[in-house]
This record gives C-alpha cells, structure tokens and sequence, in this order.
C-alpha cells in the first residue's frame, strides 16, 4: 500500500481516512470532458447509431399504426374483454412509468443525499424518465376507448356540467403523472441551461447556434446567477423527492383502493415504488452501458458508479422480493379466503403459473448475484442482470394486473387473457419510440451533464491548492485527489 | 452620413487560471468593497458565495408562497366541485367537508406543481434570463467560461470602478488577458 500508517510508536497512530474512488478517472481537464462530450453532438453519428435509430423509427411507425388502427376499428382489436380490462394497457403503463423513477430518483434523492456519482449518469437518466413517462402515458389515454374523449380527464366540466370525481384513485393518477412528466421537464431543462450554453459557446454561428443560443436563455455562468441555480436545483430535487415517491404509490392506489383480491394491501406503495427504482436502474444500465461503450465515456462513467447502480438493483429487489413474499403471507394470515385463493391461483394452479415464477426469478433471485463483486464489476454480468430484471418488471405488472383479474370472484365470469397481435406490435412499438427518442436525445444533446462533472473533479474545489501548499495532504493522502499523489491504495 | 457607433465602457474582464485563483481573487475584490461584478464559471465553484460576498438565494421564499397557492388551488378546485356546485356520488362515497382526506393526493400534486413553475420562473427571474444578448458576449476570450476559463468582470456601474485602478486591481490579484468590455449603444 503506498500510503499505509507509519506513524512511529510514540506518536498515536493517526486515524487512517478512507479514499474515494475518484469520480472522474485519468486526471482529465476541464477542457477534455467539454470535448468529450460535446464532441457526440459535434461529430458524426458511429454506424452503430444509424443501425438502431433506423429500425427504432420503423417501430415507431408499427406504434402509430397500432394507434390508429384501434381508433378506427374499435377497442375490441386489443385482447381485454371481462374481467380482464386493464390487461395489457394498464401493465404497459404501470410498466412504463415504474421506468421512468430512476431518472428522478438518480437525479433528486442522489442529489438530496450528496452522492455525487450521480452527476455522470443523471442526464441521461433524466431523459429516460421524460420518453418513459411519454411512452406510458399513451397507454391510459388509448385505454379510455374513445380516445377523443380523453380531455375528460381534464379538471374541466363536460358537455353535461359533471365535474371529474376528485376522489378517485384514476383521477388521482391523472394529476400525478401530469405533474410528475411537468415537472421532470422543468428539471431537466434547468439542468440543461448551462451545458447548452457550452454547445452555443462551441458553434458556428448559423440555426444550429441560434437554437442552442435560444434555449441557453443568454446563460452567462456568473456567480450571483449560479448561487439562484443551485437553489433551485436544490428546490427542484427536493420537491421531485417526494413526488417520485408520491406518483408511484399514486398508481399503486388505482389497486390498492379497490376490493379486488391480491390487489388490496397495505403494503402496495412501497412495494410499487422500490420496484420502480428496481426497474427504472436495470434500464438505466441498459442504456448507459453501451453508450459509455460506444462514445468511449469510460472515464467519466467509472466502474464505480456502474458498480453503484448494481448494489441499488440488489437492494431494491430484495425489497422486491420482501415485498412478493408479504404478499403470500398476508394472504395466508388474513384468513381471507378470497385473498388465499387469489395467491393460490397465482402461483400453484393458475392458467398463468408460469409468469408468477419468470417474475420471481427475474426480479428476486437474478439480482441476487450481485452480491458477488465480480458480477458486479463484469459488464456482460450486469447488463445480463439488467436485461432480466426489464423482462422480470414487465412480469410483475402481468401478474397483479392479468393474472388477478383472470381469476375474479364469481367462477362463472372466469376468462382467460390472449394478447392480440395489436397488443403485441403497439409494445414492440413504444419500444422503438423510446429508442428513437433516446437517440435523438444522443445525437443532439449532452448526454452527460457537463457542468456538473466539472464540479466534481478534485481541482474544483477552491481549497484544492490551498492543501497541497500546506502540505496537509501528507495527512490525508489521496483525499483532495491530488494528481501527484496516488488515488487508490 | 456615416454612421457613428457610441460605446459605453460596460466593465473590465480578467481572467484566471483556475477555481482556487477565481476564489482567492474574489476574497480582495470583495474586501476592495466592490459590489456589481460578478466571477463567471464553467460550474459552480463551492463556498465562492461567502468569498463573493453574496447573500444566499432568496428563491425558497417565493417558492413557498407559489406551493401554498398550489395547495389551496386544488383543494378548492376539489371542495367546490365536488361538495358545492355538483357533488358526485359515486360507490356511495358521500360528498362533504368530511371527504377532504380524499382530495389529498391532488393538491400534494398541485402544491409540487405550482412551487415547481415558481422555482423555475423564479430563478430565472432571479438570474436576469432569458437575455438575447449581453455586452460580455462581445468578447472574444469570455466564450471560454463554458468551457474551461475562469472570469471576474468588475463592471463600469460599480462606484468604485475606477478604468486605471480597477485594471492595476485586477493585475495585482492575477487576473490574465485583461480586456475593457464595451457596450454599443
């Protein structure tokens, strides 16, 4: 070790200060992270780029016509029928916007709690979490059945005066997902002010400057106008803070006020949420690996942080997991027979056992192997994970939502659920618009948030010389992240 | 007739090598008394408020007062729909004072939305933005601030800006490539 605890035995034995992994590796200036990533907008695509973004605006289009088709030929052209009408739309959506909470969470409750690894993946992460929640919403506007109906939801009275019903869970929904896309937007653009007057900054004068120039707003990154910023970055995340949480425990209300057995328990909300962040992070490490691969980020999204996302999918779905098996004991010691057998039909003798135990296994015992670093720090290991965990989340929507309903109360009104080729390419579809989206956001604005990982880099810090001068880094070793001194034991 | 461009001195920009430059050199001009000049940075440089000087944004205030709006906003949008003007019925739910606890999700919602757009506008406000155009955008050399430079610009409002002393001020305190901003008018 280069700097181990020689104190000689007199002295008392100086306290040995833990070292940070740095966050930004090789010592990189100012001026290299501005290039490197500026440089993704500034430079042509790779090949790679055009080989997924053509084929995702293909899906795109396999979306719209799933759209337009059900439009013009009614709702029947989706599988659900009684009792299974929330089937895949609402799946989908719960799907889907469960995706979009890593953004928010990366982004405010990270920031909140002073990680400050967040700042190479947030952007990015943000970004998802806006095509996330467009691709969701689409879902319950399409699920009304009338979809020119949809202002309906809106707090405006219709043709007969009726006001919507502010006590229902739906309508609830309506207002937290609205304000959770709103505001994930306003935070994303605050956040994009600085790093756009960096592309202003870099061009040429022609559109490309004047737009980027427009919407850096004549940002001039004077003090007194980043001491307002931080605040409201500040007031930003802590009131998305509880919004995540608020917007997820929202949509598990839609269940978790109704009578329906398997969907009425307490224990829905936290349950929703952890598995939220459980699927928005898995996503997150399905989009940030192969970028970080593809534009060669690897000093800026270290091991670390991806190591970091991995111990966070190893939490959230042991919680996961804690939740599932609640669920399997409350049915049991609530006595309830219709609770029982709902679990009962789910994962022993139901028509669809099987996605119970894909659920189970892609989102309890998968991640599981990221107890063992190595997983952790082998690529192909976590996005393997990654990729079983986006599959086990799509499961565990399936099973509350199908699987419950399939199996209702009265046996005579039992019905199986097929998903309709509809169903199947309007999926496939959001799929593409997500990707498509995802790549333009590649293509024209900076993935990773530049002001920020400048902010993190040892000579930010205004104190950083003042140390090295007096000479307290003999003290603490590596803590300052001094390039002349060793980082890492 | 030829056209006679009038410029107005707008300040004198310096810049500087680095975050621990920017920092100590703030620490004298703020002691110099100095009050319109401002340090332009790529990132936000940690603790440069108390070595500038400036007071702590009072953005939290107006954000309160915007949450608070949103707060009563949806209560009354919920309470006067649903108990005064139409109260709906729907799975016998009754419809009075006494149903407000259902009404919470929506105005947590609204209260997060409203002190949303009052943080956003708010800053803005705040920050002086959005601007088309600034007489530090005139300079070369200032385009660096987003990228890897380090600025102080004391400008000419400051009654203290003196064009020789000011510019023998910032020499003294490091500060590289000194330039008079001008502003057309």
């Amino acid at each position: 070790m280069a700097h181990s605890a020689t104190a000689s035995s007199e002295a008392p034995a100086k306290p040995r200060i833990l070292e940070r992994e740095p966050l930004v590796l090789n010592n990189r200036s100012y001026a290299w992270i501005t290039n490197r990533i500026c440089g993704i907008v500034e430079n042509r695509q790779p090949a790679l780029w055009w080989w997924l973004f053509v084929p995702s605006v293909f899906l795109t289009g396999i979306m719209v016509f799933g759209f337009v088709y059900l439009i013009s030929t009614g709702v029947g052209v989706w599988g659900q029928k009684q009792p299974v009408a929330w089937a895949w739309d609402i799946t989908n959506f719960v799907f889907w916007i469960g995706i979009g909470h890593a953004g928010t969470l990366i982004s405010a409750i990270l920031f909140l709690t002073r990680q400050k690894w967040r700042t190479a993946v947030n952007r990015a992460s943000e970004a998802m979490t806006l095509f996330a929640v467009m691709c969701a919403g689409l879902y319950p506007a399409f699920h009304v059945g009338r979809v020119w109906m949809v202002w309906f939801l809106a707090p405006v009275p219709n043709a007969n005066a009726v006001w919507q019903n502010f006590k229902s869970p739906l309508l609830w929904d309506v207002f937290a997902v609205s304000t959770y896309f709103t505001v994930s937007v306003l935070f994303w653009y605050l956040g994009l002010v600085p790093d756009l007057a960096t592309l202003r900054d870099r061009c040429k004068a022609g559109i490309k400057k004047t737009l980027y120039g427009i919407f850096a707003l004549g940002w001039r990154g004077g003090n007194r106008q980043w001491n307002h910023y931080e605040m409201a970055y500040l007031l930003l995340a802590a009131l998305s803070t509880p919004l995540v949480l608020s917007v997820h425990s929202v949509v598990s209300f839609d269940f978790a006020t109704s009578v329906v057995p398997g969907w009425h328990t307490t224990i829905f909300p936290p349950y929703f949420v952890a598995g939220a962040i459980f699927g928005g992070f898995a996503m997150v490490l399905t989009l940030m690996i192969p970028v970080r691969a593809i534009y060669g980020l690897h000093d800026l999204i270290t091991e670390k942080h991806i190591d970091n996302m991995a111990k966070i999918i190893l939490l959230t779905g042991t919680i996961v997991g804690y939740a599932y098996c609640m669920e399997l004991f409350m049915a049991y010691y609530s006595s309830s027979k219709y609770e029982g057998d709902a679990f009962l039909l789910r994962t022993l003798y139901g028509p669809s056992v099987w996605t119970y135990y894909a659920m189970f296994f892609c989102n309890v015992i998968a991640p599981q192997l990221f107890w063992f670093k190595w997983a952790r720090k082998s690529l192909l290991w976590v996005l393997v994970v990654s990729m079983f965990v986006n599959a086990g989340m799509w499961y565990e929507r399936y099973v509350i939502i199908v699987t419950t309903l399939e199996r209702h109360f009265m046996p005579g009104s039992w019905r199986t659920f097929d998903a309709t080729w509809v169903d199947n390419w309007t999926f496939i579809g959001t799929f593409g618009f997500f990707l498509m989206n995802f790549l333009l956001f590649l293509r024209f604005l900076p993935v990773i948030a530049i002001a920020e990982v400048k902010g993190v880099v040892p000579q930010s810090n205004p104190h950083h010389d003042d140390h090295v001068e007096r000479g307290v880094h003999e003290l603490q070793p590596g803590v300052f992240g001094n390039p002349e001194l060793p980082n890492k034991a | 007739m030829a056209k006679t461009t009038l410029k107005r001195v707008h300040g004198y920009l310096a810049e500087f090598e680095s975050a621990s430059d920017v920092y100590h050199a703030s620490e004298k001009i703020r002691d110099a008394g100095f009050q319109r000049w401002d340090v332009h940075s790529p990132f936000p440089i940690h603790g440069l408020n108390e070595a500038m000087g400036v007071k702590r944004s009072s953005l939290p205030f107006f954000v309160f007062f915007g949450g608070a709006t949103g707060t009563l906003t949806a209560f009354l949008l919920a309470f006067i729909t649903q108990v005064e003007i139409y109260p709906t019925v729907v799975q016998a739910k009754p419809a009075n004072i006494f149903t407000t606890p259902a009404f919470f999700p929506i105005m947590f919602e609204l209260t997060i939305l409203f002190s949303a757009f009052t943080t956003l506008f708010g800053c803005f406000a705040f920050m002086g933005l959005p601007r088309l155009n600034h007489p530090l955008f005139a300079s070369k050399q200032f385009k660096k601030f987003s990228d890897d430079g380090f600025f102080i610009c004391i400008e000419a409002r400051d009654p203290k800006f003196h064009q020789a002393e000011t510019k023998a001020l910032l020499e003294e305190i490091g500060g590289k490539n000194i330039e008079l901003v001008e502003d057309e008018l």
